[in-house]
């Protein structure tokens, strides 16, 4: 029997979807390209502001649907036909999916922090992402130094893809500032003699309980903030890292050596949707982002009728914002599908 | 014999008018020409070689036109026509003048009017071979050479692409107001002439006497009547372009010539707006040939190339948006068919748009550097792409160079960034220091990555030591010996960085040093007519959309021929380029470090 729904992506969008979907009684398909469902939260140590683990979340995302919706992981799409009443999405393996909505919740991808050459990720060892702590944390190891001794002094580093005219993202990842707090208190935790710097443009501490975080790292656990964009990085001999920027709170020129760089890495848009914007029709704002058909009251729409949006797709978002989305989107399915002639 | 008629006066006030007002302004540039200018003046008009030289090059460019051919040969007719034929119609019609009257000593309408006043019958056999039809002969010749050449610039209004420029200038009332005269004198020439010949029955050429037989048979009025309005139209329209000469683009005629004469006596623009650089901007002719080639038209800005620039000069009022937008890439420069310093006048307005802001260099500690053979610089821009610094270094080691690391620790900026906003001062501040740690290292030689620090290495530093942009070390070590090769890329793009390449003309070096570690693909626009990656530090006033466009358009042109690689000299092409390029972009650096075979 065809689905009736076909999801795009099994991030906690896609899964979220799928769940309140099947709730309520419609037979759902997810398409994934990763071997593994679960997206980006399954790659997460702990989450902000609470610092639960996001396995705790993505279970309870999981029991919800779990023997009611069907996953396919590994999936290429390299083509959508839209018809009147229904869509058919073709894969690179060949085989077909047909489905009366689509729901597009396939997500962001981060930051590429080797487009920002002159932080040296990449090209110095000890320059890592915000991701790569996580990984650390999740495996229960200890952060070190590329040779494998306990740092001295880590920096953050804010902003890294996000807000950055020169790398083409004017826009603000959201999430970047709450989550180097948290990784700022989560080395203080483990590393209590390590120094923690933290380079920021400015804290948007925006959502319940962020200000809050932003204070027990700064009171409880020593975290240094220091208003200024880092400018360049460079490798001393024993490969700790020279940093340079301006603290303009004091409007002077600084420099500092450190033995571990953390990019705080944004989000970009995922390629693999510009394939599907393409494949639709669909709009992208200036930002590669696609755009609903209403950005106030029609946000799960899009201008192709029978295809919604979820999650990240339309731009960075926390965790609770995309499941709240993604419930909302399976609300707009859900009557779109009642309504439907 | 006096010949003379009211309607001469027109012509002849015009005349005296333009005499006068050029002349007034020769006298002023001159008058206000710095000492040491005068002196270069005086010297070079007593060197008949100079002048000789400055002879033959108003011949070719003012005459000839020869970089307008060049730019597109239909152009290059078009100019030629006006100015080589209008030129011979006066050499020709003195003669013709002469001839007639048997007296050097005519007035100087009456050649111009010449046909009013001489008509001449020509019957017999013989006399159809004679002085008075070779002169009728070629005279008609030049006027058709003349309106040929308006025809086309009238096409070239409407269709500038067949002229190899997509864009044309939009031109001032007082521009409008001269060249609808200039467009206007020939044709009136021509009806003056012919309705005078076909009156007579008599005195016209090949062209002139066929065509006013035609139009006197056609014309119900009395065609003596109409012929002298004629002559009245011709002298007025003479009168008009040379009184509004001083005040339009034509004013580029009689300033170009004291140009060429300035250049080849040795005069040289300035720091600040010198006479050198008011004749500059008077011989620009806003032919618009800058406009095509501007990469800022990839980004759709179209207000402030160097032609819109200069008329803004002239006319005393240049909005500072204007003097700020432009990438100060050289790019007009070399196109510009008079030779004109587009980027040092640029410069000029920006010092006097920054000349009274501070500065704070207080933090700028007494630095010490170590000692060495050979003193590496990196460069501020070349520490925002750390590959580069480590295969510098690398090849450095590996070439048993006993070479320091000057800004090892980050730099001290050169003082190009700030002389390009016009902030000289501050700039020779910086300028200062770096040279106290460049003395200290007792090198004999200076390397950097950057081609915007070599440039202001060697303009601006007046060091004892050589000097050397990292392309031309490596190809001397790689020719010496010194370093062993053994990979190889295949299909390289190199891209010209704006201030290596048109700013110190080094174009050989960096393509001769890939070419021993890799396959050198053509580009369509290169050396010279490089485009500016869009990275330039001398931009002010693009959004990075603006950027993007030009980033693009250049990369479209790097790409045609399938590179693999696109090299360039410069870590900000680097990395502007490595933004938006689908393949990998390396400095030839990269490319020699990689071609070295591992230990």
């Amino acid at each position: 029997m065809d689905p009736q729904v076909i999801i795009i992506g099994a991030g906690i969008a896609g899964l979220t979807a799928a769940g309140a979907l099947a709730e309520k009684g419609h037979h759902v398909l997810i398409l994934e390209k990763e071997a593994q469902p679960g997206g980006h939260v399954a790659q997460w140590d702990r989450l902000f502001p609470s610092r639960r683990p996001g396995s705790e979340v993505l279970d309870h995302i999981r029991k919800i649907m779990d023997g009611r919706v069907e996953i396919k992981p590994g999936i290429r799409i390299n083509g959508i036909i839209a018809h009147d009443q229904d869509f058919t999405v073709l894969t690179e393996e060949g085989t077909s999916y047909t489905g009366q909505a689509l729901l597009i919740a396939s997500g962001f991808r981060l930051f590429q922090a080797e487009r920002k050459e002159e932080y040296g990720y990449g090209i110095y060892d000890n320059v890592i992402t915000s991701a790569e702590v996580e990984t650390v944390f999740k495996q229960g190891k200890k952060l070190l130094t590329s040779k494998g001794t306990l740092p001295q002094r880590v920096a953050l580093i804010h902003c890294v893809g996000s807000r950055d005219e020169k790398v083409g993202n004017l826009y603000c990842s959201k999430v970047c500032c709450v989550t180097g707090v948290k990784q700022a208190i989560e080395i203080k935790e483990q590393l209590p003699q390590c120094e923690v710097f933290s380079f920021y443009m400015d804290m948007r501490m925006y959502d319940r309980h962020f200000e809050e975080l932003y204070f027990e790292a700064q009171k409880q656990w020593g975290v240094q903030f220091i208003r200024g964009r880092l400018s360049e990085c460079s490798e001393a001999p024993d490969q700790s890292l020279i940093i340079k920027t301006e603290d303009t709170l004091t409007g002077r020129p600084l420099r500092m050596i450190v033995d571990l760089v953390i990019l705080l890495v944004g989000f970009v848009p995922e390629p693999e949707t510009g394939k599907l914007v393409e494949m639709l029709g669909l709009s992208t704002g200036e930002d590669g982002f696609i755009l609903p058909s209403d950005e106030h009251y029609n946000d799960n729409l899009t201008t192709v009728p029978g295809v919604f949006l979820a999650g990240a797709v339309k731009g960075p978002a926390t965790i609770s914002n995309t499941i709240a989305d993604a419930r909302a989107a399976a609300l707009q399915i859900d009557s779109w599908l009642k309504t439907k002639p | 014999m006096i010949n003379f008629n009211f309607f001469v006066l027109p012509f002849t006030l015009g005349l005296i008018y333009v005499f006068l007002a050029v002349g007034k302004s020769w006298y002023r540039w001159i008058a206000a020409l710095p000492a040491i200018d005068k002196v270069k003046l005086t010297n070079g008009l007593k060197h008949p070689g100079k002048i000789a030289a400055a002879l033959r090059e108003i011949f070719l460019e003012s005459l000839i036109h020869r970089k307008m051919w060049k730019q597109n040969p239909l152009l290059g007719y078009m100019h030629m026509s006006f100015a080589l034929g209008w030129f011979l119609l006066i050499i020709l019609g003195n003669i013709e003048s002469r001839y007639y009257s048997g007296t050097h000593l005519n007035a100087p309408y009456y050649p111009i009017f010449l046909k009013f006043f001489i008509h001449d019958k020509l019957v017999l056999f013989f006399e159809v071979y004679s002085v008075p039809f070779l002169f009728r002969f070629f005279m008609d010749f030049l006027l058709i050479f003349i309106l040929s050449g308006l025809v086309l610039a009238f096409l070239k209004r409407k269709q500038s692409k067949w002229f190899g420029m997509k864009k044309t200038t939009s031109h001032h009332f007082t521009d409008r107001v001269a060249i609808t005269t200039l467009w206007l004198i020939f044709p009136m020439r021509l009806l003056a002439e012919s309705y005078t010949a076909g009156y007579y029955g008599n005195g016209g050429g090949f062209m002139t006497q066929p065509l006013g037989n035609f139009l006197v048979s056609l014309t119900p009025l009395p065609s003596d009547f109409v012929a002298y309005t004629m002559w009245w139209c011709y002298s007025l329209v003479l009168g008009i372009f040379f009184v509004m000469l001083p005040y339009s683009r034509y004013m580029h005629i009689p300033t170009e010539i004291l140009l060429i004469f300035f250049r080849h006596c040795g005069i040289q623009p300035k720091k600040w707006y010198s006479s050198f650089s008011e004749t500059e901007v008077q011989s620009c002719s806003r032919c618009g040939v800058c406009l095509d080639d501007c990469p800022m038209i990839a980004a759709g800005i179209q207000d402030s190339q160097a032609v819109y620039f200069i008329s803004g000069v002239r006319d005393r009022y240049v909005p500072e948006e204007i003097s700020q937008k432009c990438l100060v890439c050289g790019r007009c420069q070399e196109v510009c068919p008079v030779g004109i310093s587009t980027d040092s006048l640029r410069l000029i307005k920006r010092r006097e748009i920054t000349s009274g802001q501070a500065s704070d260099f207080r933090y700028l500690t007494n630095g010490h550097s170590g000692k060495g053979d050979v003193v590496y610089f990196s460069g501020c821009m070349t520490h925002l792409t750390p590959t580069i610094i480590l295969a510098m270094k690398g090849i450095l080691t590996r070439a048993g160079i006993d070479f320091i690391h000057l800004d090892a620790d980050g730099s001290v900026c050169c003082g190009r960034p700030l002389m390009i906003a016009g902030k000289d001062r501050q700039a020779n501040e910086l300028i200062e220091f770096n040279k106290t740690l460049i003395r200290q290292t007792q090198a004999r030689m200076l390397v950097t990555s950057c081609p915007i620090c070599y440039r202001v290495f060697r303009e601006e530093y007046n060091l004892p030591i050589r000097i050397q942009h990292h392309s031309q070390f490596l190809l001397n070590l790689i020719k010496t010996g010194k370093i062993p090769l053994q990979g190889h890329f295949s299909k390289v793009a190199y891209h010209d960085p704006c201030d290596l390449g048109r700013g110190t003309k080094t174009y050989e070096a960096p393509r001769e040093l890939i070419g021993k570690v890799a396959d050198l693909v053509n580009v369509r626009e290169e050396r010279e007519k490089a485009h500016c990656c869009g990275g330039s530090l001398g931009m002010f006033e693009a959004s990075n959309s603006q950027r993007n466009l030009m980033t693009k358009a250049a990369l479209d042109i790097l790409v045609e021929n399938q590179p693999e690689t696109i090299a360039t000299s410069c870590p900000l092409c680097k990395k502007t380029l490595g933004r938006h390029a689908s393949m990998a972009v390396k400095d030839i650096a990269e490319l020699v470090y990689e071609a070295i075979p591992r230990e």
